[in-house]
């Protein structure tokens, strides 16, 4: 800490706690102070339900569709998208590797 | 079209004071202490009473010369302390819980006698505000009572390699056979499971002989005395029941006590009444003419009629003025490096530098609980022999329904006037037993004392703050210290 200067025991344990504990891993996705991206997403280097700068998925580097693949498969928020454990369980049965059948992955009519 | 969360901050619950020219801050959430720089003295002047947006923060800290990642750096910093917070955040109901039936003993009082041969006219015990119901009760502790107590405190204190046994009365040396008795029995049946068993009385002095001094010291008997000052001061309450004074008789008494009894520090402990209120005067009679190491002082305990001994407005104005002229003998004292024998803050001090937050305001019922001559529990010494307050008996153990309901009533959380009192962390609202004599409810805070206990304490963060500034060791020697009783 660079502004308080911890002066009892229990300020030292508060101190040695902010010290130990991980960069505020917990955060909304456009929190102040920067937006922060989703760490499952970029880590698999997709661009997980983003937009691009014009507001639209035309500029993304990858197709919008990848990014439901992604989510179907993997990923725990809950957003609008094929629900491979109630309703669409075999959504993805003719996508057997994305990079090449990602076009067999369509659009979910509820 | 996604808006973006614009973030507010408000200041979170602190007590600030200064010393020695520098700022600081007390966390009543934690009972942490910090000193503050001026950067954070400026966010929390830009914050007042009021909110302010995270940018419009940064904005202001990057104007007066901060790069964007030191502003954010330093409410970061705060944020993490708690010294801000977001203006959204409730505040989480307090948690009223009590510890497990088996959480572990830690010490015992008995009462070993409930008579005394004085008559100090405000006793608890046998006054007007008695709530004790000794008819047709045992007066005198027997010696199957007394181990069942030490057998009782060491199987309930699973855990701990050290208990504490307190002599208590009455007068306590009205049974000193018995205290031998149990003194010897304790430090046998510690042995065979490799513990120790400490010790300490309260009496009168008035019938201490040199052959109980000199056990005293042999078993290091801490040994606290109640006396009220000089001759004068002395006699005007704690007198033998014919009206005599008992100054004359304690005083060489108590010559002989500090001279022979060297192995633990020996402690008095005044009951300020009404006219009884020249604390300094006090102090200094006790600790230079007749020599005791420490000196605690308490208002005496009393209705709120106050009957002819209670302190009114103007007496606890005339005590916590001589606290703080002791309190600025004290700190002088130790910004020299040597210890002042004022115990009032040499306590709440100790209790500052570990940082103590309490969820009730002392020991009873928790680790500590009372045992009258008949064997009955209580939550403390104060409640003993008082049938509404029995917590169960040493041969059948602990009524953990009573114990429950007690701890209950009595946490910090349940008492909603501390809720937003930034003293909370050491007072908890007071002790249960002076809550019951005015206001009829262990439970209730003891509000007639929450101004007093809030310029205190705040006396003693300033000395707190003085040390940490210019004798920051003189702390370090506050970090194991126990309380004498």
């Amino acid at each position: 800490m660079k502004h308080l200067k911890p002066l009892n025991a229990k300020a030292r344990r508060i101190e040695a706690d902010i010290g130990a504990a991980i960069e505020e891993d917990v955060v909304a996705l456009q929190q102040a102070p920067r937006p922060h991206v989703p760490l499952g997403c970029s880590l698999s280097f997709s661009p997980g339900w983003e937009v691009d700068a014009s507001g639209g998925t035309a500029g993304l580097c990858q197709p919008a569709e990848r990014d439901i693949y992604d989510c179907y498969v993997t990923c725990f928020w809950p957003v609008q998208m094929a629900d491979h454990v109630n309703y669409s369980a075999d959504w993805a049965s003719n996508c057997a590797a994305a990079t090449k059948d990602w076009r067999n992955l369509d659009v979910v009519f509820p | 079209m996604t808006t973006l969360l614009e973030h507010r901050y408000r200041a979170g619950e602190m007590h600030r004071f200064s010393a020695a020219g520098e700022q600081f801050v007390y966390l009543p959430q934690a009972g942490a202490i910090f000193a503050l720089d001026e950067a954070t003295d400026g966010v929390l002047g830009l914050l007042g009473d009021g909110v302010a947006a995270h940018d419009d923060l940064v904005a202001a800290l990057t104007g007066q010369g901060m790069t964007m990642a030191d502003a954010e750096g330093l409410l970061r910093e705060l944020r993490m302390v708690r010294l801000v917070e977001a203006e959204n955040v409730v505040a989480r109901a307090p948690v009223v819980d009590t510890p497990p039936d088996d959480f572990p003993l830690q010490a015992l009082v008995l009462n070993v006698t409930n008579q005394c041969n004085l008559a100090c006219t405000y006793c608890y015990e046998f006054g007007a505000d008695k709530i004790s119901t000794q008819t047709g009760k045992t007066k005198y502790m027997t010696p199957e009572t007394a181990r069942a107590a030490v057998d009782f405190l060491l199987e309930s204190a699973k855990g701990r390699d050290a208990v504490h046994i307190t002599f208590f009365g009455g007068e306590t040396l009205m049974n000193f056979r018995l205290l031998k008795e149990a003194v010897a029995y304790a430090d046998a049946r510690a042995a065979e499971t490799g513990r120790r068993v400490t010790y300490s009385l309260t009496t009168n002095a008035t019938l201490l002989t040199d052959p109980i001094i000199d056990f005293l010291a042999e078993h290091a008997v801490g040994v606290t005395v109640s006396i009220d000052g000089p001759e004068k001061m002395q006699d005007a309450r704690r007198v033998y029941k014919s009206g005599k004074g008992s100054y004359a008789v304690i005083a060489p008494r108590l010559k002989a006590l500090i001279a022979r009894h060297t192995t633990r520090a020996i402690a008095a402990r005044v009951t300020l009444s009404a006219g009884v209120t020249d604390v300094v005067g006090i102090y200094h009679h006790l600790k230079h003419e007749i020599g005791f190491h420490e000196i605690g002082f308490a208002p005496v305990t009393t209705t709120d009629d106050g009957h002819d001994f209670g302190l009114n407005g103007d007496g606890m104005s005339a005590v916590l003025a001589g606290f703080n002229a002791l309190a600025d003998e004290w700190l002088a004292y130790a910004l020299r490096g040597e210890m002042h024998g004022f115990s009032n803050v040499s306590e709440t001090l100790s209790e500052l530098v570990v940082g103590t937050n309490k969820s009730h305001p002392c020991g009873a019922g928790l680790g500590l609980l009372g045992v009258s001559p008949s064997g009955d529990l209580s939550p403390c010494h104060r409640f003993t022999d008082a049938d509404d307050h029995v917590l169960g008996h040493i041969d059948s153990g602990v009524d953990q329904a009573k114990r429950s309901d007690f701890l209950t009533r009595g946490h910090v959380g349940a008492k909603y006037e501390c809720t937003s009192c930034w003293a909370r962390p050491l007072c908890a609202g007071g002790c249960h037993h002076e809550a019951f004599v005015r206001y009829g409810d262990t439970g209730h805070a003891n509000l007639h004392y929450c101004d007093w206990i809030r310029g205190w304490t705040d006396r003693v963060l300033d000395i707190y703050g003085t040390l940490a500034v210019k004798n920051p060791e003189f702390l370090d020697r506050f970090a194991d210290r126990k309380g004498l009783s």
